[in-house]
């Protein structure tokens, strides 16, 4: 919590004025009984007692209330004007940081939070913190100060009687802590029964087939009925105890009146205390219970958002693993290298493991050459693809590109080298086109990475002067010598012009141009979160399509190919060695028939390599890779959807 | 899987956690803010709440009981008091000529506060106590009968609805009919009585006073609506730019590798930012307008005090009102605003609770499973002969996936189904264990429609290794055990060493006794799938059903896992979904599927002399390996 009030420090003017207007606040209204008991004592009593009608010194308080009354609404509007601004500028600021600083973590970072916990912390977290921020003007700084202020004017008008909100205050606060106390820790089991009981929903409905073919529903039910039961039984007795408050406060406040007339009346017969003081004592004393249930029901929050604050603080101060080195070397512009990936003794283990995911890992993929890479499950070949990303950092050995170490050089200027092609086939939110050109548009940084409806409508966006940077318009008309322009940006990738020929090229190479032409709205139709809308294997062949349109110098396939037919197979892979003839092809497979031709192979079992060839000398040599290849079948698709 | 994670953690947006909620202990929330939730059939639903309430009615009108009388106390409180104050009023006038305040009196009515008093908190925790039990009741029944209904529900209903949408219904839609009950009810009966008892206790004090207190509350309920609809717009833009903003945050994240690799963080940030701007600008617009609320109100209230402290004042002066009465007032009107306001909140509550109860009831009206047969066949063991006679099915009416299916299996053979992924080769299993019903044709088990068994009867013959392997949160014995829930510990032991899954469960650290996560991922895949062959040995089917598919498998865990199957399959009829080239070579009978349907039968030498699906299919995979 405290770490987060350093974003309040900007707003140290406005704070402070909200502090002087509650204080007005709070004045102004708590002069309100004391007028009245100057009515009370002064008009009523006073005409009682002497039968003098003091008409215009009742009208001229009521003036002076009216006047208080007006000072107090006006105080308090304007602090709540300022405060939400407050609130949501510090929610603001918090929640890009937090942001951004998950969006320079590396690998190493996201496991070690899970994308999941990620996710709640830049929105439920921050949300927490937002509303105790909202909050925190409108009660828990003025109740206090209304509560003492309160207090105050009590012990001014009937010192004697001060004992009485004291205890008041001290019942209230005590049942409040009492309940709370018993409450609070069951508050956190009925949480851990919810989420049991939704388990066990969750794995009831997930293995229904299973269920029914043991016929095990009885079982089952009883299962549920169990989880069901504890819950019941257990918000029940929570629902029980935080029945009491209700009636506490009833005592509370109906016990001080009491008291207040009763002792007040022994005061204003010993001529200490006058009546209408008496009157204002109680009103007074209302008004202090009041607060103090108000901060006490407040007071339930706060844990809530420390733990929030706390877990948000937890990511703010993550030291990123993977860093741009501080005098980062350049890959050499005016002679493009060929992409060259050279491994040189790549030892890696995973943090907090104990054991090496890849040891003593060395091998050249060469430009112009198909490197592939097998092995089990398990055996470190995904690890592979995410080191020459640089998504993890070698433990031992190193990674060069280019005859430069990958830690020397920019992460963006690696990345921007390599096509990668995801295990899934993972795609973003918007069109097929703003997919395919995901790369292009995202290291100019000028198309928002989420269009969503910004396709169709969203010139504007892109019109506006911030985020521009560099001319970009899918409707560049195609120039004649496109393909030329297309080589060219390539080799000076400072003013890169993605042209629909750069789009149509990838798209034709990844396979994906006959499907896209059969959807209505082609290239512009819409694709869902994660691409949930296209079948499996035509995400894999966006996703390569995509790769492909940076026009990488190395290509890396991570099992990429599982979910296409044979035919698609061979067709992309034949249209691949046309049209990236020069590039570093390096293939991560299961399944032997997508690698077979590949110049290289190189066999992995428990992260060593255990045999290197082509698939001939492999059958021969690498008892290993044989027994993966014999033991391949008709496993077509790997199970994609059932 | 993971999608429904994510459909549930998308609701939670826009939907009250549980627990946290406004059904425990959090009041009713203010009215009218944020859009809310219609249902179609508003009193509909209410019809329905209230009749499965059934007996508990009686208690509930005994509560709504108690709860008014305790309301109605608590309205006398501040008339009685001010009698007390009139007193020494009263008292104080004597003082002069030497009298004083008649104690004794004073007593008398601080007696009488003091019982009021009591019977209000006995009645309120009473009320509240009952209604908890009620209300738990409820909820408890409500949530069984879900869990209960869950098992009589076709396949087909699953097909359609998400499961997230179902365990939403179960804890967030249930919670808010519970919440409502719960605190609702008791609040909505307390607020209307005390409306009505308060404005009856003012008018007896004073016509005129009541007059100039009633003038406040137009002008609250004018500035209440004006500020509510314009806060209204900024609250639905605010919900809007938040889910935008949210699936921004949880795209990039989850995409966190691709965004990386494409170098997409600056133009993420970029879109982060348009957002938050547009968050951060309805957001402080929308929360200063709702807190105009309380400031406003409690301005007006200040002018409705001063006014009655005047003119009573002047009243008093005059004689027509005393002392006592003026306070009693002022505590009415400053308690007024509290019951009206919440019963200003009560439409939204009432519609939000009926959408909830809309979505519980319709869940469980759905149409079920159709009836068992009326006089089962019913058999200890079965030979395991199996006939499929013109079989037409589809997942829905209009399009059949499957035609025409003839098929005759003897006892003991081997079947082996094949075909692309998503060709429909589960269709055939679906079927068979009648977790779908054929649109037509018949399907026999040793010579008798399987329509004719109960279900759970049929299903006791068979037994089930699919790929997608099921284990629960447990430990390794429960989850074999579960194949026949009385084994012993020996028979579970003896099941694991056929499934050849003894050895590794004996390497783990507490061996059967080792807890197998909540996300199952603390042991591999091939393990997972040595488990439930292991299960399914236990559970001694007549008939096997297998997916032979090992994908996310290293080879020597494969090998077990063949050789297990093998084991199982020894004298029993068995269906194996086919990957395995020998699997299918030594098949009595290949089913080809294409498209869900099946377009080809026969043994592997009469398929591939026909030259059709199952050569080509056999060619294409088959030629690289075997090259």
């Amino acid at each position: 919590m405290r770490k987060l009030m350093k974003y309040l420090k900007p707003y140290w003017p406005g704070v402070l004025l909200i502090v002087l207007l509650l204080l007005g606040q709070a004045r102004a209204e708590l002069m309100l009984p004391n007028l009245m008991a100057d009515i009370v004592n002064d008009g009523v009593v006073y005409a009682a007692e002497h039968g003098v009608y003091r008409t215009e010194f009742i009208l001229r308080t009521g003036g002076i209330m009216l006047f208080f009354a007006l000072l107090a609404g006006t105080a308090s509007i304007t602090a709540g004007y300022i405060s939400p601004r407050i609130a949501a500028g510090v929610a603001r600021t918090i929640r890009r940081d937090v942001f951004t600083k998950v969006e320079s973590f590396s690998q190493a970072e996201f496991d070690k939070f899970s994308s999941a916990s990620l996710i709640t912390r830049c929105t439920n977290d921050v949300a927490q913190v937002q509303m105790l921020a909202n909050i925190f003007a409108r009660t828990l700084l003025y109740a206090p100060i209304l509560g003492l202020g309160a207090i105050f004017m009590a012990v001014n008008r009937a010192v004697h009687m001060s004992w009485i909100i004291a205890l008041a205050v001290i019942v209230l606060v005590g049942t409040v802590a009492l309940v709370t106390v018993i409450v609070m820790p069951k508050f956190k089991l009925i949480q851990e029964l919810v989420d049991k009981l939704n388990k066990v929903s969750r794995e009831i409905l997930h293995g229904l087939m299973v269920i029914r073919a043991f016929g095990t529903r009885g079982h089952e039910v009883k299962r549920f009925d169990k989880t069901n039961h504890d819950l019941a039984s257990m918000s029940l007795f929570v629902g029980r105890v935080m029945a009491v408050t209700g009636p506490a406060i009833t005592l509370v406040m109906g016990g001080t009146q009491v008291l207040v007339i009763w002792i007040g009346a022994h005061h204003v017969a010993d001529s200490g205390l006058t009546i209408g003081d008496m009157m204002a004592f109680m009103q007074y004393s209302m008004q202090v219970i009041i607060s103090f249930m108000m901060i006490s029901f407040v007071m339930v929050m706060v844990p809530r958002a420390q733990v929030s604050a706390a877990r948000i603080a937890e990511v703010l101060s993550t030291e990123v693993s993977i860093v741009d080195p501080a005098t980062p070397q350049e890959f050499d512009k005016n002679n493009p290298g060929k992409g060259e990936v050279v491994f040189q003794d790549v030892c890696f283990k995973y943090p907090n493991a104990e054991a090496n995911a890849l040891d003593g890992i060395s091998f050249t993929a060469k430009p112009g050459q198909t490197t592939a890479i097998i092995g089990a499950t398990g055996a470190g070949k995904t690890t592979i693809a995410q080191l020459i990303l640089r998504f993890y950092d070698v433990s031992e050995g190193k990674i060069t590109v280019d005859c430069l170490n990958i830690k020397d050089v920019r992460q963006a200027e690696l990345r921007r080298k390599i096509g990668y092609v995801p295990q899934k086939g993972q795609l973003l939110s918007g069109s097929i086109e703003s997919n395919i050109l995901y790369g292009k548009y995202a290291t100019e940084g000028a198309v928002p990475a989420m269009p969503k409806k910004q396709w169709g409508g969203g010139e504007q966006r892109r019109g506006k002067p911030d985020e521009v940077s560099g001319s970009v318009g899918r409707n560049l008309a195609p120039t004649e010598n496109s393909g030329e322009h297309y080589k060219q940006h390539r080799e000076t990738p400072a003013a890169p012009q993605p042209t629909d020929e750069t789009l149509l090229q990838a798209a034709k190479i990844a396979q994906a141009m006959e499907f896209i032409e059969e959807k209505d709205d082609k290239f512009l139709s819409e694709i869902s979160q994660g691409g949930t809308n296209v079948s499996g294997g035509q995400r894999q062949r966006l996703s390569i399509a995509r790769a492909l349109a940076i026009n990488p110098e190395i290509i890396l396939f991570d099992d990429s190919f599982s979910a296409l037919d044979f035919q698609t197979d061979a067709n992309l892979r034949r249209a691949l060695r046309e049209h990236t003839a020069q590039a570093t092809v390096i293939v991560i497979a299961q399944r032997v028939g997508t690698i077979m031709n590949a110049e290289e192979i190189i066999v992995l079992d428990k992260g060593k390599i255990v045999g290197r060839g082509n698939h001939q000398q492999l059958l021969e040599t690498c008892p290993e890779y044989k027994e993966i290849a014999v033991s391949q079948n008709m496993a077509n698709g790997q199970g994609e959807v059932q | 899987m993971s999608t429904d994670r994510k459909n549930e953690r998308r609701q939670d947006y826009n939907r009250p956690p549980m627990g946290g909620g406004r059904g425990r202990g959090g009041g009713w929330g203010r009215p009218g803010f944020g859009p809310v939730e219609k249902p179609k059939d508003f009193k509909g639903s209410w019809g329905q709440i209230i009749r499965y309430l059934g007996a508990e009615k009686v208690v509930i009108t005994f509560t709504a009981l108690l709860a008014v009388a305790s309301t109605v106390l608590g309205v006398l409180g501040p008339r009685v008091l001010g009698t007390a104050t009139d007193e020494i009023f009263q008292g104080l006038l004597r003082m002069p000529g030497g009298g004083s305040i008649n104690f004794s009196r004073v007593g008398n009515i601080m007696l009488i506060m003091i019982c009021l008093h009591a019977f209000n908190i006995i009645f309120n925790y009473v009320q509240g106590f009952i209604m908890a039990g009620v209300s738990m009741r409820i909820t408890y029944r409500l949530r069984n009968e879900i869990s209960n209904k869950i098992h009589r529900l076709p396949f087909k209903y699953f097909d359609k609805t998400s499961h997230g949408d179902v365990l939403s219904r179960i804890t967030n839609d249930v919670d808010t009919l519970s919440g409502t009950l719960n605190q609702g009810m008791g609040q909505l009966l307390m607020s209307a009585t005390a409306v009505i008892g308060i404005l009856i206790m003012m008018i007896t004090i004073s016509p005129l006073l009541t007059l100039v207190a009633m003038m406040i509350l137009p002008a609250s309920g004018i500035i209440m609506r004006f500020i509510v609809k314009r806060s209204q717009k900024y609250f639905q833009q605010q919900q809007k730019s938040l889910g935008e903003l949210n699936g921004h945050i949880e795209e990039m994240f989850t995409s966190h590798a691709i965004v990386k690799s494409f170098g997409g963080e600056k133009a993420s940030v970029e879109a982060f930012d348009v957002h938050n701007k547009e968050l951060y600008s309805c957001g402080w617009k929308a929360n200063f307008l709702s807190g105009l609320m309380m400031p406003i109100i409690g301005f007006v209230g200040n002018m409705g005090y001063v006014a009655i402290v005047v003119i009573g004042g002047a009243m008093a002066v005059s004689g027509s009102i005393s002392v006592g009465m003026i306070q009693a007032f002022i505590q009415y009107t400053r308690q007024f605003g509290h019951p009206v306001s919440q019963l200003a909140g009560v439409a939204a509550v009432l519609q939000q609770t009926a959408a909830a109860a809309e979505r519980v009831f319709a869940f469980l009206n759905e149409e079920e499973e159709s009836p068992e047969a009326a006089n089962p066949v019913a058999h200890e063991h079965i030979k395991g002969s199996v006939e499929f006679e013109n079989i037409k099915f589809g997942y829905n009416q209009e399009t059949p996936v499957i035609h025409s299916f003839n098929a005759k299996v003897q006892p003991g053979q081997k079947i082996a189904i094949v075909g692309h992924t998503g060709a429909g080769k589960t269709t055939i299993v679906k079927l068979l264990m009648r977790f779908y019903d054929v649109n037509s044709g018949e399907i026999k088990v040793d010579g008798a429609n399987i329509q004719d068994y109960t279900r759970d009867g049929l299903r006791s013959h068979f037994g089930m290794v699919l790929q997608d392997t099921w284990l629960f949160n447990g430990t390794i014995e429960e989850n074999i055990r579960y194949g026949r829930l009385t084994a012993t510990g020996e028979e579970v032991r003896n099941a694991a060493r056929a499934a050849q899954a003894h050895h590794f469960i004996q390497s783990f650290p507490e061996s059967y006794h080792m807890e197998i996560n909540e996300e199952a991922d603390n042991i591999s895949a091939g393990q997972k799938q040595l488990l439930t062959i292991a299960r399914t040995i236990l559970s001694d089917p007549d008939i096997l059903i297998l997916d032979e598919a090992t994908s996310n498998v290293d080879t020597r865990t494969e090998l077990l896992i063949q050789q297990a199957m093998d084991n199982l399959m020894k004298g029993r009829t068995s269906f194996v979904i086919a990957h395995r080239l020998s699997t299918i070579r030594s098949a009595d009978l290949i089913l080809v599927m294409k498209d869900g349907d099946i377009v080809e039968q026969g043994n592997h030498e009469t398929l591939l002399s026909n030259d059709g699906v199952y050569s080509r299919l056999y060619n294409s995979q088959f030629d690289a390996v075997e090259a």
